[in-house]
């Protein structure tokens, strides 16, 4: 029990929460700004792809790492658009497409990577983004410090989306009219709003958090582009919109819970040894995670028009 | 204002429709249809389902466009196609169906479109100041922080109405605002109808319903197919004459013959459903339903009608509390078990549990019976006698469709009504459940399934009637009891009973009996 306490109070532990973290808080906010407007996206595991591998791209070919992120960036909000060209318009059902633009996003990423690096046996490396370091503001708090420093700009990026996804969902009128859409299209319709263009553009808006949610892997936490390299966070992204019951606030919750347990294993792992197979502590994250879902949307208010398309002049 | 015509005869024009016509493939909705409005008058629209008063407004405010015509809003032409153009016009307009997100709150609701998108943050202060001011102005008290899944029909009306206010509404347009509301919502419904007209705004009263167009309207307009048939002055109007307008021909009511009432055909002993799954939950039902009669259950929708609907047709089954069927016990509460009992069903959504769309009419037709000897022999159907017996039921019932090979989906509403109604009353049940059984239908429909129902009630069934049209309980039922959240008043005899009392019964503001 000591030695589960030491883990707990370790600022490496931490460290390596906000980490893991990272990826999943802006893949659940973006997901969560596509739902709350009403359409889901299930592109968001071939966006991840896409943005990593387009981010990393970037650096490689000399841009800088923002550049890079910016890149990645204006390449999910391309896939978002055609996810919203294909679903919003033309109102084909949102699961298949959005499991299409994961199948093209992902391939079309390999597909680019090998183009461009056709022998490469080791992965190519680039310059990731640097811890912020002790001497930094955040790095001199007391206590909280040490975490602090060891984290990259980009964490810091997805901190601020939080508040500011927050603030825009449900304080000014463009999240009103994001959240009125996905409520009920036909009532927003009916006040003059363009509903076609709210969706497009809140799925486009969404997309690009998830695609900086990939880039994050490979210019912060990596400084290479691996094949399977999202490892299905997408999809966990998707499950912690539901535990967080579409709101901001408790995404990021859901996010530092869902990293805390998968931080766990890996310790629990080290101290254990060979006494426990290796695989049960794998599985934990997922198994908790499963039952936070379950106890989490018991009570869930879904956004009521989720997955149903608007025909303007249709009854 | 603009140039507006100004008329001689009267207060300052606000609308003017001209010629206004349009068509859905072969169905002509609005020919050629012409009306004026003016500052602070109620203009009723009346005409039956299906006449073009829905599609008419709709046009008007731009979710439709017309194929020929114009509208002059204010003296200036009012764009079609644009409802952005119709509210900033100071068009406003209540939806039958209200168009409101329910999980926002009222003020959301309210400001949604009000303010310019990219605005930094809402003004939710002044918002909030200005309808307080609207709220008290118009007597529409509502608090703006509720989340509208919350809150009753009668208030959910009133943010629409608000709403349009907000947005400087001078033309209000309600379309059947009455359907859901108890008669002493209507009236506070009608009381803020004349503030506006008193504070100079003009409102468009869409409805079916004759007492409430004679008592909240200056001026009718009767829709009929399509056509405005008549404008008239409201004083001096009949409703004899109205209804006679409306329909095209005289309308007779159905006249119920008093009859003795015979042994219960259902009875409820103290039934409670409840559960998780139960939206409305049924309390402590006390109920006894005899043969030659019809109990009539008014209430608004919402109140545990449905439930009470699933349990007397077996989709429900009993958490506490005991059902009895001709006198005796049920054993097993599964619909088809009820079927053979002798129970008769005309559910409330004729779509959804009523009939399958995409099959053909015989193959409806059989939907109760198909393991009955008559319809299969070891498992393989007879299909030769259920077409035969499928047009038998479609001459006796009268049903207006090609063949019984014919896919149920395209007939009209009325039509699919008949086909419910042919399958339950052919095979004379002794109880028949009738759950909004004339809902959506024209004038000559409802007559024609209030007519077969008297039938019934004569060749010994006993009815429960549930409507949420007070006129149509009142017009059937021999007794009639009320439902509110859940819980049944005792029933009074429909010569007792006292429509206040009614009303107050229907809101909740009346104790119920605990028997």
């Amino acid at each position: 029990m000591d030695i589960f306490l030491d883990i707990l109070i370790s600022a490496s532990l931490w460290a390596t929460v906000l980490r893991i973290a990272t990826p999943l808080i802006l893949g659940t906010l973006g997901e969560l700004v596509c739902e709350r407007a009403g359409v889901l996206n299930l592109g968001i595991e071939g966006i991840m792809t896409l943005g990593a591998m387009v981010g990393w791209m970037t650096v490689y070919q000399g841009g800088d790492l923002w550049t890079g992120v910016l890149v990645a960036a204006l390449a999910g909000m391309l896939a978002g658009l055609l996810h919203a060209a294909l679903t919003v318009p033309l109102g084909l059902s949102q699961h298949v497409t959005g499991i299409g633009v994961t199948l093209l996003a992902t391939s079309l990423s390999y597909y680019t990577y090998r183009l461009v690096l056709p022998q490469a046996t080791t992965p190519p490396t680039v310059t990731p983004f640097q811890p912020i370091g002790d001497g930094s503001l955040l790095g001199s708090l007391p206590v909280i410090g040490p975490v602090l420093a060891q984290q990259t700009p980009l964490t810091y990026f997805a901190l601020a989306a939080v508040v500011v996804v927050a603030w825009v969902l449900h304080r000014t009128p463009v999240g009103l009219a994001v959240r009125m859409v996905g409520e009920n299209p036909a009532a927003a319709d009916a006040q003059g709003l363009n509903v076609t263009g709210v969706r497009i553009g809140a799925v486009m808006a969404g997309s690009a958090l998830m695609a900086v949610g990939g880039a994050f892997l490979t210019l912060s936490a990596f400084n290479a582009f691996f094949f399977n390299m999202i490892n299905g966070r997408g999809w966990i992204c998707i499950a912690l919109v539901v535990f967080a019951s579409w709101r901001p606030g408790k995404a990021l919750l859901g996010a530092l819970l869902f990293a805390l347990f998968d931080a766990l294993q890996t310790r629990l792992q080290q101290v254990s040894g060979a006494a426990i197979p290796y695989q049960i502590y794998l599985m934990m994250p997922y198994v908790l995670s499963i039952v936070a879902l379950i106890v989490m949307s018991r009570r869930a208010a879904y956004p009521r028009a989720l997955m149903v398309p608007f025909r303007k002049g249709e009854r | 204002m603009t140039a507006a015509a100004s008329a001689p005869d009267g207060p300052e024009l606000t609308l003017r429709l001209d010629g206004i016509t349009k068509r859905f493939g072969s169905l002509t909705a609005n020919d050629g249809i012409s009306l004026d409005l003016r500052k602070g008058e109620v203009l009723a629209l009346l005409g039956e389902n299906g006449a073009g008063k829905t599609t008419l407004m709709n046009i008007l405010f731009g979710h439709y466009v017309p194929d020929e015509g114009r509208v002059e809003v204010f003296g200036r032409a009012l764009p079609h196609g644009s409802p952005k153009a119709a509210i900033a016009a100071g068009l406003g307009m209540v939806h039958q169906h209200f168009t409101l997100a329910e999980n926002l709150t009222v003020l959301d609701n309210v400001m949604i479109g009000t303010e310019s998108l990219w605005r930094p943050w809402q003004d939710r202060r002044r918002a909030r100041a200005r309808l307080a001011d609207l709220a008290e102005r118009f007597g529409l008290a509502v608090d703006p922080d509720r989340r509208v899944g919350d809150l009753s029909v009668g208030e959910r009306q009133r943010v629409e109405i608000l709403k349009a206010l907000y947005r400087e509404a001078r033309i209000l347009i309600l379309d059947e605002p009455t359907a859901v509301l108890t008669p002493q919502e209507s009236e506070r419904l009608f009381a803020t109808l004349r503030r506006m007209v008193d504070e100079g705004l003009s409102v468009i009263f869409i409805s079916h319903k004759l007492p409430e167009v004679m008592a909240v309207s200056r001026r009718v307009a009767v829709l009929r197919q399509g056509r405005c048939v008549a404008v008239r002055d409201t004083a001096g109007l009949d409703r004899a004459g109205l209804a006679a307008l409306m329909v095209g021909r005289e309308v007779t009511a159905p006249s119920r013959t008093p009859l003795p009432p015979g042994p219960p055909a259902l009875e409820l002993k103290r039934v409670t459903v409840a559960g998780p799954r139960v939206r409305v939950p049924l309390r402590d039902a006390d109920l006894a339903v005899h043969r030659h009669e019809i109990l009539g259950i008014a209430g608004v929708s919402g109140n545990g009608q449905s439930t009470l609907a699933d349990l007397v047709s077996g989709m429900a089954a009993p958490s506490a509390g005991q059902i009895l069927l001709f006198g005796d016990p049920i054993a097993r509460h599964k619909p088809s078990h009820f079927v053979r009992l002798g129970v008769g069903r005309i559910p409330e959504d004729r779509h959804a549990e009523g009939l399958v769309g995409d099959m053909a009419v015989w193959e409806n037709l059989i939907a109760e019976r198909y393991r009955e000897p008559d319809f299969q022999r070891a498992g393989f159907l007879k299909r030769g006698a259920a077409r035969a017996h499928a047009g038998d039921l479609i001459r006796d019932f009268d049903v207006r469709c090609p063949s019984p090979e014919a896919v149920t989906r395209l007939l009209s509403g009325g039509n699919m009504q008949k086909l419910i109604l042919g399958r339950t009353l052919a095979r004379r049940p002794g109880f028949i459940l009738a759950n909004q059984p004339t809902r959506g239908l024209d004038i000559g429909a409802v007559t024609y399934v209030h007519e077969r129902l008297l039938e019934a009630r004569g060749h010994g069934a006993g009815v429960l009637l549930i409507s949420e049209d007070l006129d149509e309980v009142l017009a059937l039922a021999d007794r009639v009891a009320v439902i509110h959240a859940g819980r049944l008043s005792a029933p009074m005899a429909r010569e007792e009973v006292d429509v206040r009392r009614l009303g107050l019964l229907m809101a909740g503001e009346e104790g119920h009996h605990a028997a």
